[in-house]
This record gives structure tokens, sequence and C-alpha cells, in this order.
């Protein structure tokens, strides 16, 4: 077990979360960054979703890694991820119902997730099954963690609510407070994820 | 003796292997678990013809049971079919509507009361609208505000409709969703032209 949890591997996990957040410090994935984060649930589901699934594609390009032939990695990286996300689909439709009606949109944008492809072509082609795991869930965590907090800003100051749940008391809105629509734009959540990669980065260069 | 993974034919070999193989998994899937997912299909478009009357909160078993108790036929009418539905002893009827949202499809259940000139209750969903946007047709708040309200204007005409939120002055304006403008006025327009044509039914 000790090697399993060795020092490298923690970072490995623990890199993505902070100092090499793959929205915050890599910018990628910012295209379903925007997309779902109009409200927290579609959020969490979301960063939920692609941390499994880069987990596990991964794991298995990690595996085949030695043999995929070097001119058409991409597409071999691209068939894993698409019938991963196919056949994940697939099984929520017949065990969670509720669940992949859901996740109806997202499914189709998790293939297209930059983030995925980017693990798979640095990290996964390079090292071994384990880490890769390690890798893909420290970068999914990473991603989901930073939907969430868009997801929070935009759904309470947009909707007044927080996974659906009305947080802004009615008094306020009898005294003329406002849901702020320009929130619930996906326009604002460039915004707010600029905001969140200006605080990160401040933070992160006192600690250096 | 160490394979050559650049080489051509490795190259094509390879390529060919992970295709069949990975179509060969996938028909697998899908048609081992297609029977479980029609019957999910089926069930829950049952769900949303109930939900349409109104009758909400229910799961599994549950959900055949009811509707095998409430719906009691099915029609052929000029517009479309027509479910007849008992909901406490008084006559229902589900009308079935599709229309277009932002990005894909949009369809509902609208029941109305036994005099055929208001709405008793409604259910919309969608393909693929926005979450959080256009996805909120879907909420139980939205489809409420639909309850009670009359199809007709005085001349007969089909009137009931949806408008951007904070516009709707007469009693057939429904409010639209925020930040969802097409999306509402697609179902204003599904809602509008579906009741239009089962206009010889509602007005037998």
């Amino acid at each position: 077990m000790g090697k399993l949890f060795s020092k490298e591997n923690c970072e490995v996990f623990s890199n993505p979360l902070n100092l090499n957040n793959p929205i915050a410090v890599q910018v990628l994935g910012i295209c379903s960054a925007l997309a779902v984060t109009s409200q927290l649930e579609p959020a969490i589901v979301m960063g939920l979703s692609v941390t499994v699934i880069t987990a596990f594609s991964n794991v298995i390009i990690s595996l085949i890694r030695k043999s995929i032939p070097n001119r058409i990695r991409i597409i071999v990286q691209l068939v894993v991820v698409a019938a991963l996300v196919t056949i994940v689909s697939q099984v929520l439709k017949a065990f969670a119902y509720d669940v992949s009606v859901q996740l109806s949109v997202y499914v189709g944008l998790i293939i297209t997730n930059c983030i995925l492809m980017g693990r798979l072509e640095a990290f996964a082609m390079q090292n071994g099954p384990w880490e890769s795991f390690l890798d893909g869930i420290g970068n999914g965590l990473g991603y989901a963690a930073i939907l969430v907090i868009v997801g929070f800003v935009r759904e309470l100051l947009g909707f007044g609510t927080l996974l659906g749940f009305q947080i802004v008391p009615d008094f306020c809105y009898e005294n003329g407070y406002m849901n702020n629509g320009m929130m619930t734009m996906p326009a604002m959540s460039l915004i707010i994820v600029g905001c969140v990669i200006w605080a990160h980065r401040s933070i992160n260069k006192e600690e250096k | 003796m160490k394979l050559n993974t650049n080489g051509n034919v490795y190259t094509f070999v390879y390529a060919t292997v992970m295709v069949v193989i990975v179509a060969f998994l996938l028909a697998f899937v899908a048609s081992a678990l297609k029977p479980i997912q029609d019957a999910n299909v089926e069930r829950d478009t049952k769900n949303q013809i109930l939900t349409s009357l109104n009758i909400t909160g229910l799961a599994g078993e549950g959900i055949d049971k009811k509707y095998a108790e409430v719906i009691t036929d099915e029609l052929q009418e000029e517009g479309g079919k027509v479910f007849v539905a008992q909901v406490d002893g008084v006559t229902k009827y589900v009308l079935p509507v599709k229309g277009r949202g932002l990005w894909g499809g949009l369809w509902g259940y609208i029941s109305v009361n036994e005099d055929k000139q208001t709405v008793f209750g409604t259910y919309f969903d969608h393909e693929s609208e926005t979450a959080g946007l256009g996805a909120r047709i879907k909420e139980r708040w939205f489809q409420e505000q639909f309850n009670g309200k009359p199809i007709f204007d005085e001349e007969g005409n089909v009137v009931l409709t949806v408008v951007k939120k904070g516009n709707s002055k007469a009693e057939t304006e429904i409010d639209g969703v925020t930040g969802a403008t097409l999306t509402s006025n697609g179902v204003g327009a599904m809602v509008t032209d579906g009741l239009n044509a089962y206009k010889e039914f509602l007005n037998k």
C-alpha cells in the first residue's frame, strides 16, 4: 500500500485540485463550465460525471498506451472516450432513468471536454494505470470544484435559490430586491470564471 | 521481437481491430439493455400523462397501477390521439402536443376539463433545452400556471399562449421563463397550435 500512496502519487492527485487546476491554471474545459453552471445541481452532476469518465478513460488508455500507433493516437483516445461515454449513458438509461434524463445534454458535452483529451494525451500516454487513475480523479474533482463555485454564485444571485431551495428570504423581494437576470446568462459565468482565476492566481503567487 | 508500432500495416490493423471491437461492444450493450430502456421510456410516458392530470409523486410500479386506473380510453380524433381520464370520478381529456424549442424538440400533454373550455393541468418536456434556463419548462411551477386557464376567447379562437415574464395582461397569457425567451415562445406556439389542431374535438 505504501507504494500506491507514495508522495509522488499524492501529488498527482492533489496538484490538479489547486496548483495545477484544469480550469484555473490550464484554462481547459471552459466551454462546459459556461454551459452547465447556471444552477448548482447540474454543475455538481457534470463535475462528478467528468471525474468518473476521466478516471476510467485514463486507465484504459494507460493500459493500452504501449500498443497505440503514434500517428493515430488522438483517434484512439477519442474512440475510447466516446465508447465509454456511450456505454455509461446506455447503462444509466436502463438502470437510473431519472438521472439519465437529467444528464441528457451533458453526456455529449463530456466527449468533447478538453480536459479529457488533455489528460489522456499529457498523462495517461506516459504513465501507469494507477497513477493515471489518480490523475483522472484529481483533475475531475479540480474541474468540479470550479464548476460548483460558479454554479453557487450564479444560482444564488440569479435565482435566489441553492439546489432549488429558496435562500433569499421573501421580505427582500418585497422590499425591492431583484434577482440578477444577467447571472443566468452564459456570459456572466465567463466573468465569474475570470474572477476565480484571478483570485486563485494571486493567492498562489504569495505562496511561491 | 519488438513490434513496430509506427508501420502502416500495424496502424491499419490496429484501427480496424479497435473499431470492430468497439462496434461489437456498443451493439451488444445497446441491444442487451434495449428492453429495459423501452420499459423505462414507456413508464415515463405514463408518468408524464399522469403529471398533466396533476397526479405526481409516483414511482415504479405505482405509475403503471395508477395509469391503468385513471386512463379509461384512447380516442383517435382529428388532431391526433386523445386520452380519456377519470380523476376522482370526473372526466378529463389529455391532448398530446409537439413543438420546437431553441435547441430541439418540445412535447407536452395538456389535460382539459370535461367542458373542454378550460385547462385542467399541463406537462411539458424537452429534448435539449439549456439547463437552468429553457429546461425549467419541465418544472411544476411553470406548468401549474396553466391550471384553470380558459382556452378560447369570445369568438372561439384559441388564445392561450406564453408571453415574456411580467408582460402577461390577459388571463390567457402565461408568464414565460426568465432568460429563456425562445424556449418560452416555443412552448407558447406549441400550446396554441396544438390546441388549434384539436379545435374540432374541443368544440364537439
